[in-house]
């Protein structure tokens, strides 16, 4: 009687944060714990989408949404440790347990995307030089595996599923809950100091030296600067700010509720090129160097693109492509340099570079995060961008580096083997608990993961 | 709206979104429906979420004859309640029930037959106290016959006019009944169909139910334009609207 069914909707167009490259699919969305499950002939659990590539879509699959599975199960106020299902937003940690006195233990510059989507990606923040990647402050998980059976794994608990799972891309199985631990904070606001820097031998002191050090780190680059001001930028330091560091008439803990300015239309594709991203960047580079010492809140702080709903749409139709890549120690700062002397000598408008020191690599089998440098890039889509974009992965496999999967739209399978020394120890846990190889996704297919 | 409120219903997608908007202006809660495992899950949510007391229980809209004694019950638990939401409802599926007694009767007992027998239990019980508010969810279906979804449609009307005739009962025990009436909205009954229009998020519906509650409004369309939409459905001509394939 009044049986409830899985609806199936089909979704022409479906990409992710960048709108290239984008497909059809057909989609569940279930609201029910117990409905979340493989579907169809082959599926990717989707979170909100913020992966800027095809990490979270499947030409021909269907699409798993978690994202109405998003209820917190259990907290312990006292310990910071929180019990929830993979669908809740890291908007929602922060709307309702920062007045509680958690933040996150590692945030990405976006909580519009999932606890789900942070694990399986593996996200850093800021403080990955501290306290490393989110896998690290994750105690256990629940993972459906392809055959429906639901299995609870962790660091100390079939660890070789945990581990292939943490940053493994939806690809090992749909997490349904995980446990996490939340970091202390005594107000929603940050103690932030900014730093002008003229050239890249003093962004990468001031990102190296322990002098300079903070729990939080990050260097702004104009990529469009040359010659002796190539790498010249703003450093930028963070710490969560103390209950007596702000000085507010009501509670520290608590923001005032603000509105999300939806960015209105697709801007053409001729609004960003080098003069107006040579402009913005001017004006960056003034406003935010002369800044120095301040006090704002962790939105302005972290996530400064939330604040206008759609921003993404600023690149036009067309979309934009996201650049990142890591280079071990080793060869970092002579590979860094010679790939903003390429950016700059070609002149790809690049809105935000951003850089910053990651510390040592965590046990994650496709991890992104390693001991080194890593440049972060919006390109706006371009006539000759796939090819200049190439070169630049050669440099980046010439200095041991690799690209992030969770941004990448386009890296070809010897530039993702030269970069992940792992990916044979991940596709043999893969194949055990997935043999038939139900889950799966455009990029897994892009980049020859386990072929 | 602080005294205990009782959700039949509650892991509807609008259910938990009043719930948790309710919740968040201090309001206890006693969430009831047949899905213990999801109520126990959309239970702890809130109470983490907001701090308040969360309780759950077993309600099964389809049984009459056990109403009483749930309310009873869940009523000494909390210590009485102060309000109630009603958000039980199927949508069912219209050609099944064109043939189907069964199907036809399914959906016109939960979306109409349970509320009947329910809310004159709760009503009973706050025409006593002298106080209390009764949210119920019907839907702008219920304001037009069409061809398309009749029988859901039909059971929706009922409830708005039985609502209509207990609001005037009620209002000299000062106990105040609030109508609403949300077009398509974004949860798992809709999902999958096809252009639907005015698609609202369950999160909007939630706070706006909890705002015309506090408005002390008699009728809430939601969104607000679907009050202008129907004005006009209802406005053509029965000759013309049979006409018409909606
Ligand atoms: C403005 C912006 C800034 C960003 N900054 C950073 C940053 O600083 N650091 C960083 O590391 N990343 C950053 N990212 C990337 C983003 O954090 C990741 O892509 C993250 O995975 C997005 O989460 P999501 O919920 O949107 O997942 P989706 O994009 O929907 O999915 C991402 C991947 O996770 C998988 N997945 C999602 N949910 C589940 C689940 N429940 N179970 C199993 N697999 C699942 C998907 O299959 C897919 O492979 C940024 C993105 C944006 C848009």
């Amino acid at each position: 009687m009044l049986p409830e069914k899985t609806a199936v909707k089909s979704l022409s167009g479906l990409g992710g944060w960048g709108r290239f490259p984008v497909t059809d699919v057909e989609a569940v969305r279930p609201e029910k714990a117990r409905d979340l499950s493989p579907v169809g002939g082959q599926c990717i659990p989707r979170g909100l989408g913020r992966a800027y590539g095809d990490a979270a879509v499947l030409t021909g699959g269907t699409v798993v949404m978690t994202e109405r599975l998003n209820r917190f199960l259990e907290f312990d106020p006292q310990t910071g440790v929180l019990r929830a299902e993979a669908g809740v937003s890291l908007r929602d940690v922060l709307r309702y347990l920062v007045p509680q006195g958690w933040f996150l233990p590692v945030t990405p510059g976006t909580k519009n995307c999932t606890l789900g989507g942070c694990f399986a990606a593996d996200v850093h923040g800021k403080n990955h030089h501290r306290d490393g990647t989110f896998s690290r402050h994750v105690y256990g998980i629940e993972l459906v595996l392809a055959n429906g059976e639901r299995v609870r794994c962790g660091p100390d608990d079939r660890p070789d599923l945990f581990w292939a799972t943490a940053g493994g891309m939806g690809l090992t199985g749909i997490v349904s809950e995980l446990t996490l631990q939340l970091t202390p904070v005594e107000s929603a606001y940050m103690m932030v100091r900014h730093t002008r820097s003229p050239d890249l031998d003093r962004t990468f002191e001031l990102l190296t030296d322990p002098k300079y050090d903070a729990r939080y780190t990050v260097a702004w680059i104009d990529c469009l600067a040359k010659g002796p001001r190539l790498g010249r930028g703003v450093f930028m330091a963070g710490e969560h700010a103390k209950k007596s560091e702000v000085s507010l008439r009501n509670d520290p803990l608590v923001l005032p509720e603000k509105r999300v300015k939806p960015f209105p239309f697709d801007l053409p594709g001729w609004a960003l090129n080098p003069l107006t991203v040579k402009t913005f960047n001017r004006v960056y580079d003034a406003f935010q160097g002369r800044k120095g010492e301040f006090v704002c809140d962790y939105d302005k702080y972290f996530y400064p693109l939330d604040g206008i709903e759609g921003w993404n749409r600023m690149y036009g139709k067309r979309g934009f492509v996201q650049y990142q890549y890591v280079l071990p120690t080793a060869g970092a700062f002579e590979g860094t340099r010679t790939i903003l002397e390429e950016l700059s000598a070609a002149g790809r408008a690049s809105f935000l570079a951003v850089l910053k020191r990651f510390g040592p690599q965590g046990p994650g089998m496709l991890s992104f995060p390693t001991e080194g440098l890593t440049l972060a890039l919006d390109i706006p889509m371009a006539d000759g961008l796939m090819n200049f974009l190439e070169r630049m992965d050669q440099t980046v496999s010439k200095h041991g580096g690799r690209l992030y999967l969770a941004k990448d739209s386009r890296m070809k399978p010897d530039v993702f083997r030269a970069g992940y020394p792992r990916i044979d120890e991940f596709c043999a846990v893969r194949s055990a608990v997935d043999p038939g190889g139900r889950f799966d996704s455009d990029l897994a297919r892009r980049i020859g993961l386990c072929r | 709206m602080e005294g205990p409120v009782l959700v039949l219903g509650a892991t509807s997608g609008i259910a938990r979104e009043t719930a948790l908007a309710l919740a968040e202006k201090g309001a206890s809660l006693f969430l009831a429906g047949r899905d213990l495992d999801e109520l126990e899950r959309v239970a702890c949510d809130i109470k983490i979420r907001t701090n308040v007391r969360v309780e759950t229980g077993r309600f099964d809209a389809d049984d009459c004859s056990t109403h009483l004694a749930f309310f009873q019950d869940s009523s000494s638990v909390m210590g009485g309640f102060s309000g109630v939401v009603y958000a039980v409802g199927a949508l069912g599926d219209q050609i099944r029930s064109q043939t189907d007694w069964q199907e036809a009767h399914a959906v016109l007992h939960r979306n109409y037959v349970a509320a009947v027998s329910v809310l004159h239990v709760v009503a009973a019980a706050f025409e006593k106290a002298e106080s209390g508010w009764i949210v119920a969810i019907s839907s702008v279906a219920g304001d037009r016959g069409r061809m398309s979804n009749y029988v859901y449609g039909s059971a929706k009307g009922g409830l708005t006019v039985f609502l209509q005739g207990l609001r005037a009962r009620l209002q000299k025990s000062g106990v105040h009944v609030l109508t609403v009436k949300p077009g398509p909205v974004d949860t798992a009954m809709t999902f999958g169909m096809d252009k639907l229009p005015l698609l609202a998020q369950p999160k909007v519906i939630g706070r706006a139910i909890v705002r015309a509650l506090e408005n002390g409004k008699d009728v809430a369309y939601l969104p607000g334009p679907w009050r202008a939409v129907m004005f006009v459905l209802r406005s053509v001509p029965e000759s013309v609207f049979k006409k018409t394939k909606l």
